[in-house]
């Protein structure tokens, strides 16, 4: 009866707040204002064109280098080295400089070709240039071999590999990508809403501290209700979140499965109408792949999961707003708490994308601190179900372990003013 | 009559610190007890215990002769000397929340807090937040929070700080009908001037021990000094001052009156009467003021902490 009266109040505390109804409507917009915005810029670049300068005195590679969208070459190798570099390191206009110098032989050019540039360039351009001299390079000493190169152009095949489950579920390459996506993002979700909500229940356990009226209520009632029915009571509020997230993201697919096509491919690359049929495609084929994943089974063990681990987290929140006086006090405890769900992302984003089954995904799948984070991100790439049931089960059995620990210092902490306890007072209040 | 409260040898220890030993109290039905005590004596501990906060360690406590158990939290109204409520939560969605927690239905809950509301004039503050309010206004509604269950025992913690002298009197009034009422008040102050007004017991704890406890007007006997404030307008001045000397102990005394008489204050000796002490006083001029000072329970109180 009080347990589900504290459940109400603590609720509506929550969600009738400012920031919780700021939070749950605007962050979704947000992101897609930043995915825009990510990709607008990304575009403004592109249109960027670099002039890059050749000097070959050997003129085997001057008119191998291409001009393309965003680099404009410019043969300078008319003029003397000097000039030529003068030039182009006080220049604006130029980038850099390609020098290929005299050599023996064609073959011997491999390692002697220089760029000179006052930044230094980025990878994908450097790579480009060794492309290219490659490729010269290779024909030049297939020829000399007395290969014909067209004809080993024309031999060459480009094999396409169908992945299917032995289910007869048919998935492409650029599955686990979206798998990588959909799990990161909800093993990220799970860490945010963690801290979130965490911090939700400290600081209303401060409150309750600092403005007194604890006093009054465990006059009432038994701490520890107090304790479990803000817990359970915030959790309502951070499902309630998740549930309205889910319906504007189910939506946003629906939306985007029906209609998309040219408007939402073109948006994306204004200038690049050629490519839009195959940007449909692989769209399609990408969204498609989303559906195909067990989405019940994530948004299901999404709420078990996010309910585990921030239950049994919350609950060492609890003890830390209970044990100080104020926010700025709580700094110290927190790190504890912080660094496990840490732990869990990054683990989570190195170990799973590279081997989802690993030993090291499958052990912190089922490490109760880091589970929740870990098996979430695993749970796309299809997880047996024991396994998801065995960290389940641990996680809950932690929490009880956890809630019964935290609830001493709860107990002792809300009646205790004015000094900042250290850990060791803390761990003294364990045996009252 | 049969004690509301008996508090049988309640031990409380926090570490190596003992914050109540063996203290034994029985609060009367129907009275204003005092709980007295220097800061840090111990009386919160003992409240808290009464309100199943906290557990002793040994001892035991009775409510209208049961022992104390959860069943009794809704009997119990508890007003704590740092006030609180929930700050941003309405005023009337507040009470109702608090007086459900001590058992109350919503349905009564809400005409216990109309009829309070009503009593103390405050209905336009049903949908205001407590940051909304002043000092004061949210001190009313912590009383009223405090008395909405029909408690019949109410525990204030120094109930008037804070309280302008209107407010506090409007609480004093409030309180002296819930009692006539049949409700038991336990009182824990420093405030002597409330404790002598109101009090019917008293009880006073020092370093967490029980010093004195009893009916208020016992208590004042017991603590009699045999002391007299006199105002003699005498025949010869010096001569009377030198005289009484021999026979009694004075002080210079202070108090008003209409001529410049004479004012001391005389303490009788061992075995000696107010009547001797008149019928010397009346050969020797004519008595204008003549009255018992009788100790004031700030007199008790400072007495006894100091003698410890």
């Amino acid at each position: 009866m009080s347990l589900s009266l504290i459940i109400k109040r603590e609720f509506n505390a929550k969600v009738r707040n400012k920031s919780f109804i700021v939070m749950t409507f605007l962050s979704p917009l947000l992101i897609v204002a930043m995915g825009t915005l990510v990709a607008y810029l990304a575009n403004v670049n592109k249109d960027e064109v670099s002039q890059i300068a050749i000097h070959d005195v050997t003129g085997v590679f001057k008119d191998d280098f291409k001009d393309t969208k965003n680099i404009k070459y410019t043969d300078l190798s008319a003029m003397p080295l000097d000039i030529a570099k003068k030039e182009v390191s006080e220049s604006e206009s130029y980038e850099g400089l390609i020098y290929v110098p005299q050599a023996d032989s064609i073959t011997a050019l491999a390692t002697k070709v220089e760029y000179l540039s006052n930044d230094s360039p980025n990878l994908d351009f450097v790579s480009n240039i060794e492309d290219v001299v490659n490729d010269k390079i290779t024909k030049h000493n297939l020829k000399q071999l007395g290969f014909d190169y067209d004809k080993i152009e024309k031999a060459k095949t480009k094999a396409v590999i169908h992945l299917s489950k032995f289910s007869g579920e048919e998935t492409f390459k650029e599955g686990s990508i979206i798998k990588i996506i959909i799990g990161g993002l909800f093993g990220y979700l799970i860490m945010m809403f963690v801290i979130i909500y965490g911090n939700m229940v400290m600081r209303s356990v401060i409150e309750e501290k600092t403005n007194r009226i604890i006093e009054i209520i465990i006059s009432s009632v038994k701490p520890f209700k107090l304790m479990m029915g803000k817990i359970i009571g915030t959790s309502f509020a951070g499902i309630l979140q998740f549930l309205i997230w889910t319906i504007l993201g189910l939506g946003l697919f629906f939306i985007l499965s029906n209609v998309f096509g040219v408007q939402v491919g073109a948006a994306a690359q204004p200038d690049a109408a050629a490519a839009s049929a195959e940007a449909m495609n692989s769209a399609q084929l990408y969204l498609s792949e989303v559906w195909k994943l067990p989405l019940f089974t994530i948004f299901l063990s999404f709420i078990i999961y996010f309910i585990g681990g921030f239950f049994l987290y919350s609950s060492l929140y609890a003890a830390i707003g209970a044990a100080v006086d104020s926010e700025t006090d709580s700094q110290q405890f927190l790190l504890p708490i912080i660094m496990p769900l840490m732990l869990g992302v990054y683990v989570g984003f190195f170990t799973v994308i590279s081997d989802p089954h690993g030993t090291v995904a499958t052990v912190f799948s089922m490490i109760p601190l880091t589970s929740p984070i870990v098996m979430m991100m695993r749970i796309p790439f299809g997880v047996p179900l024991w396994e998801i049931i065995v960290s389940m089960v641990l996680l809950f059995g932690t929490f009880f372990g956890v809630v019964w620990f935290a609830a001493k210092i709860y107990r002792i902490g809300i009646l205790m003013y004015g000094k900042k306890p250290t850990y060791k007072e803390i761990f003294k209040w364990l045996k009252y | 009559m049969k004690p509301i409260l008996e508090v049988n040898n309640v031990v409380k220890q926090y570490g190596n610190y003992t914050a109540l030993n063996s203290v034994s109290l029985q609060v009367p039905k129907g009275s204003i007890y005092g709980l007295l005590g220097p800061n840090g004596a111990g009386k919160t501990s003992l409240i808290r215990i009464i309100n199943q906060i906290t557990m002793p360690d040994s001892g035991e406590i009775l409510l209208d002769g049961e022992k104390l158990n959860p069943n009794h939290i809704g009997h119990i109204g508890y007003m704590p000397e740092e006030r609180g409520l929930y700050k941003s939560m309405k005023v009337g969605e507040q009470a109702l929340y608090l007086a459900q927690l001590k058992g109350l239905s919503k349905a009564e809950a809400k005409k216990q807090l109309e009829y309070w509301f009503d009593k103390l004039e405050i209905k336009g503050w049903w949908n205001k937040k407590i940051q909304e309010l002043s000092k004061g206004m949210a001190q009313k509604i912590q009383f009223v929070v405090t008395v909405l269950h029909q408690p019949k025992l109410l525990i204030f913690d120094e109930p008037f700080s804070g309280f302008d002298p209107v407010n506090a009197n409007l609480i004093k009034d409030e309180i002296l009908e819930l009692r006539d009422k049949g409700a038991t008040i336990i009182f824990s102050t420093h405030r002597m001037e409330s404790v002598e007004e109101l009090c019917d017991d008293i009880a006073l704890i020092h370093q967490s021990n029980k010093l004195i406890e009893g009916k208020l007007h016992d208590v004042k006997k017991q603590y009699r000094s045999n002391t007299f404030e006199v105002g003699i307008a005498p025949y010869n001045f010096q001569g009377l001052l030198a005289d009484i000397n021999t026979k009694y102990k004075t002080q210079q005394a202070d108090f008003k009156t209409l001529d410049d008489e004479l004012k001391l204050e005389v303490s009788l000796p061992q075995g000696g009467t107010s009547r001797d002490l008149l019928n010397y006083l009346m050969q020797h001029g004519n008595i204008t003021h003549f009255v018992e000072k009788i100790p004031s329970v700030n007199d008790i109180f400072i007495q006894t902490v100091s003698q410890k």
